[in-house]
């Protein structure tokens, strides 16, 4: 399956929940089924400050694909952030550097990625994107 | 709608504010839901009279002030200087000499921390907060100590949110230059025994600045009666324009303070030699003014006045008291600051649940209220919470709104935790 493959699933996931607090209620069940991230991996170096929550991220390179864990003290951004680990997990760092975020703005959860919204999701994009650009630019080197 | 004073305990009653009527920005549908405004401490919204009132300024009288002999810079002249007479009436200072025209709250402070770090301080005195101040009321004093080497000293406060008088006591002696403190707090609702605090200040000598950003639009302020030296507020907290604010200084205090920033309007004369400074307010005014809001913020304290803070005063602490009542009952709720006196805001915290989430979900049902630390995280360190779910009144919420944030923070807490 393709980042945008899934991405597309979960818009279709989303289609169904006209009502926000449907919308809501499933990403608070996205977060619940998130993988409980080990409380050795929430060190400062992997932690993104938003002004109102914290977004702990924590990346793996393993066979030429990037795989990430995530969480936060916020149920909210923890759900959101499980979507975009759901999304950009477990492909090379090149597919993720050029992804094409899109479903987040499908599926109407755009202003949770605004520079205002200060949850630490936006900079959590950014940092996955700088990971991804890092490696691929080393990869590069190394051919 | 005209306030009549014989309607308004009915206008003011339970059963729904007709006051609200008069404020055409609450009459909307957020996310298809109404808009229930309970943010504010933040900012108030706008009555018709201010609203109409701005229109009217740049359609008949806009001009520059204190400059002009033509008709419109007349006009605006005499409506500024009306505007700082009935401020100056409104919190009965001496005379309007003592009433500057500021950007609001923040810029008061900062002027007074900058005037003071130019008038004497050095490294052997000090400076006094208290534990629960906004961050506008700490970081101006920190410059300040940074500038001349003053220690900052913090009156700690109880559980329940109140300042700790007897250690307050402890910390004055004849280092303290300035005592600096909030009237009530933006995150507690903490009404301060401000009287107190400035009695005991002045015991030692020290001058007393009071924040009264939260305090302006729910209780009656008598600055002569209190004799603090300072007092600051801003206008948007008091249905007013955004973008303005009142500095109050005692006449002796703003006469012996250096100017705050340079510029055309505080200067009496100028040559490449010496600058002789102008007169008091214009000292502390430099530069063009925000002629308009300050103009307007008469409007909003004539609608005030109309009511009458009295009023104003019993029937927000009638709100106050049902909004407690009402977030107690729901399981796992805390109330964050417990204090005797309250006024204005509501924080509570949720046990298993983050402020933001609950943030998120209220807004998503029409309801506004702010989450976060709320300028104020030493407090957040106290509690040793992340921030605060704050519901804050203001003369035209109803039991209604507060049954429709009740039920919405019961949904909310059921959705997460």
């Amino acid at each position: 399956m393709t980042i945008n493959e899934k991405q597309d699933e979960l818009v279709e996931e989303f289609e169904f929940l006209s009502d926000w607090m449907d919308k809501y209620e499933h990403i608070i069940g996205e977060a619940k089924e998130l993988p409980e991230m080990q409380e050795d991996l929430k060190q400062d170096k992997y932690i993104i400050k938003g002004c109102q929550s914290k977004v702990w991220l924590y990346p793996e390179y393993k066979d030429g694909k990037l795989y990430f864990k995530a969480d936060s003290d916020a149920i909210i951004s923890k759900g959101l952030v499980g979507l975009i680990v759901r999304v950009l997990s477990g492909y090379t760092p090149e597919e993720i550097q050029t992804a094409d975020l899109y479903f987040i703005d499908k599926i109407g959860l755009k202003e949770h990625l605004s520079p205002t919204r200060s949850n630490g999701l936006l900079a959590m994009v950014k940092q996955i994107k700088l990971y991804a650009l890092a490696l691929s630019t080393a990869n590069k080197v190394q051919q | 709608m005209e306030l009549k004073s014989e309607d308004v305990q009915e206008y003011l009653s339970y059963q729904g504010n007709p006051v609200r009527e008069q404020f055409p920005s609450l009459n909307q549908m957020v996310y298809g839901k109404p808009l229930i405004y309970l943010d504010n401490a933040a900012t108030t919204q706008k009555p018709w009279k201010v609203i109409n009132a701005v229109q009217e300024y740049y359609t008949t009288i806009n001009s520059n002030i204190h400059r002009g002999v033509h008709y419109l810079s007349q006009k605006a002249t005499d409506a500024y200087e009306l505007s700082r007479t009935t401020i100056a009436t409104f919190i009965n200072a001496k005379n309007s000499r003592e009433v500057i025209f500021t950007k609001g709250t923040t810029e008061g402070i900062n002027l007074v921390a900058d005037c003071f770090s130019r008038y004497g301080i050095t490294d052997k005195d000090s400076v006094i907060i208290s534990s629960f101040e906004h961050h506008s009321n700490i970081v101006p004093w920190q410059m300040l100590c940074d500038k001349t080497g003053a220690r900052l000293k913090v009156i700690p406060m109880n559980e329940d949110g109140e300042l700790l008088m007897d250690d307050y006591k402890a910390l004055l002696d004849d280092t303290v230059k300035i005592v600096a403190i909030s009237y009530v707090s933006n995150t507690l609702g903490t009404i301060n025994p401000i009287k107190e605090i400035i009695d005991l200040a002045h015991q030692i000598g020290s001058a007393v600045l009071v924040d009264a950003a939260q305090a302006v639009q729910h209780l009656a302020i008598d600055v002569k009666d209190l004799d603090c030296d300072f007092l600051v507020f801003s206008g948007h907290k008091m249905y007013g324009p955004t973008g303005i604010g009142i500095l109050y200084g005692k006449e002796e205090w703003l006469e012996k303070l250096p100017p705050y920033q340079g510029g055309g309007d505080m200067i009496k004369t100028v040559s490449f030699v010496k600058t002789e400074y102008n007169e008091l307010p214009f000292k502390f005014e430099a530069g063009t003014p925000h002629i308009e809001g300050a103009i307007n913020l008469k409007v909003a304290i004539d609608f005030i006045n109309e009511i009458g803070l009295e009023q104003i005063a019993a029937f927000e602490q009638g709100l106050m008291s049902y909004a407690t009542t009402a977030v107690q009952e729901i399981p796992g709720v805390n109330i964050i600051g417990r204090a005797k006196a309250k006024t204005g805001s509501l924080s509570l915290s949720v046990t298993g649940a983050h402020p933001y989430d609950i943030g998120v979900l209220l807004d998503k049902m029409g309801i506004a209220v702010r989450t976060g630390h709320h300028c104020t995280q030493p407090i957040m360190d106290f509690y040793c919470i992340p921030g605060t779910v704050r519901a804050s009144f203001a003369l035209y919420n109803s039991t209604l709104d507060v049954d429709r944030f009740a039920e919405g923070l019961k949904r909310a807490v059921n959705m997460l935790v």
